[in-house]
């Protein structure tokens, strides 16, 4: 088990710039917008990334209300902070794309506002994991988690309908795709998905330590010096 | 012995009201109250005629969620003073018929609060409605239920948090933006005579979706520890 | 290709905020790496 992750990393790592190299130089340039659309393969799949950590959130918050399994609740937790994570690339690399193209910094289109709004309902999932006193953390997020997921085909739904009431420049393109385009872009999604995949092992793993280190202090705290129960 | 559910519900409401009603200090302080959001709205958002029918919605309804975080943050002031949730866990009543009581309770009060405050953005920004009004009341009420429903529940979630009063307004506003984002379309639709159709029915939808895993789960939130 | 600013900008602040996170999350270990060996040497002393 140990040695799958350096293997991992090292198949990841290739991926990873070959799906680069193919971004930047591979794929072709696009007509209108030039070398700038190109942020495109790393802007779209952050978001999908994203959206699986935040489906695997999803079902290891039910998973955790039906069985109280500790690793359904670590599962969640990892799954939520690195969807975050992803989703803000998302965020930042949307701006830094919308500038040179329309000009402006920020769109309010459809993609860009649900995604925002989705970040702030994850985000806000976080603090309530970091504030409430550990006892109830487990049960309180997974509810939260069940509310959150529940609220996003709103959050989807509404905001189209607002913008077709008030529509606005559709980011990252409308209608169909160049195949070739199609190809890089599933490249990227793949790489970063292995990406995805380490980043949750490695912070799995750091959870699990910190959980062991947590309850190895409280264990200490109940015994006096001379080994016996206080 | 177990009393039916709707009984405790029902009790638990007019006990509640019973103890609002009697502190004359809450009815005072909710007049002066509304009054004063209104007055603030008004200097901050100039009421010149023009714009006010389109941005009166929004104004409104940011109001209403101010008025509703501050009521929503004592739900549970009393039962934690009393360690009434204690013994509300050990008894054999269903957890959901305390939520659905104290829900009710919540969206009473803040349906009073906009009461109060509505004649007077009307009055202040000299608002007229070019649609049927029974809709707007319609909106209000789903919209209103909304935001209560959800605040009730996270403020259960967020009894035993540190920040306890500012972890309510951190959960419940991410949460509710889709049916924020009807309720203010709905008013400012039918301020303006359009159709509010869509945003109504979404926000029926999100009600009924949102009141029943509520009181799936509050049971859970209730004894998580 | 030409040099464009926004495209590098976009791929490089990706990265960044990637490398950051997992440096958070190696900051983390360390730090717990660090209380085991206090933990393991208060256990031996006892």
């Amino acid at each position: 088990m140990k040695k799958a992750f350096p293997i991992l990393g090292v198949l990841t790592a290739i991926l990873l710039i070959w799906a680069l190299y193919q971004a930047l130089v591979g794929a072709p340039t696009e007509q209108t917008m030039g070398n700038v659309q190109r942020i495109f393969y790393y802007h779209v799949p952050s978001a999908l990334v994203g959206f699986m950590l935040f489906f695997v959130n999803f079902g290891a918050s039910v998973l955790y209300l039906i069985k109280r399994n500790p690793v359904a609740d670590i599962v969640a937790l990892v799954a939520a902070e690195v969807g975050v994570v992803f989703l803000t690339v998302n965020l930042v690399t949307g701006p830094i794309w919308a500038r040179p193209v329309w000009g402006i910094w920020w769109t309010w289109d459809m993609r860009l506002t649900s995604t925002l709004v989705l970040w702030l309902i994850y985000v806000s999932y976080l603090f309530l994991r970091r504030f409430s006193s550990s006892g109830e953390t487990p049960a309180l997020a997974a509810a939260l988690a069940v509310l959150g997921a529940l609220c996003v085909p709103f959050v989807y739904f509404s905001i189209w309908f607002f913008r077709t009431q008030h529509p606005q420049p559709v980011m990252g393109g409308g209608g169909s795709i160049d195949p070739r385009m199609l190809h890089v872009l599933l490249l990227n999604w793949l790489a970063f998905s292995f990406f995805a995949f380490l980043v949750c092992w490695s912070r799995y793993r750091l959870e699990t330590l910190q959980r062991a280190v947590d309850q190895a202090h409280a264990l200490e705290s109940l015994l006096d010096p001379s080994g016996s129960v206080r | 012995m177990s009393a039916p559910p709707t009984g405790i519900t029902r009790t638990t409401l007019l006990k509640d009201l019973r103890l609002e009603w009697r502190s004359k200090d809450a009815v005072n302080s909710m007049l002066f109250f509304s009054l004063l959001v209104v007055v603030v709205f008004s200097f901050s958002f100039d009421p010149s005629a023009e714009e006010s029918r389109q941005i009166a919605g929004g104004l409104i309804w940011v109001a209403f969620l101010f008025a509703a975080v501050v009521a929503l943050n004592q739900t549970w002031a009393r039962e934690i003073r009393n360690q009434v949730l204690d013994a509300y866990r050990v008894s054999p009543a269903p957890a959901n018929s305390l939520f659905l009581a104290k829900t009710l309770g919540n969206f009473i009060f803040v349906s009073v609060l906009e009461a109060l405050m509505t004649p007077l953005f009307i009055a202040f920004y000299r608002l007229r409605t070019l649609g049927p009004a029974w809709q707007l009341l319609l909106a209000a009420l789903l919209g209103t239920w909304a935001l209560v429903v959800n605040g009730t529940f996270f403020a259960a979630m967020s009894l035993r948090t540190r920040s306890r009063e500012i972890m309510l307004p951190l959960l419940l506003f991410p949460i509710s933006i889709p049916a924020v984002l009807a309720m203010v379309q709905s008013t400012t639709a039918i301020l303006n005579g359009e159709s509010a159709r869509f945003w109504i029915v979404l926000l029926a939808t999100y009600d009924v979706v949102f009141t029943t895993v509520c009181l799936l789960l509050f049971e859970t939130v209730l004894n998580a520890e | 290709m030409s040099g464009n600013p926004y495209l590098f900008a976009a791929y490089a602040v990706t990265w960044l905020i990637h490398i950051t996170y997992l440096g958070t999350i190696l900051r983390r270990y360390r730090h717990l790496k660090r209380e085991i060996e206090q933990l393991r040497r208060s256990g031996l002393k006892s």
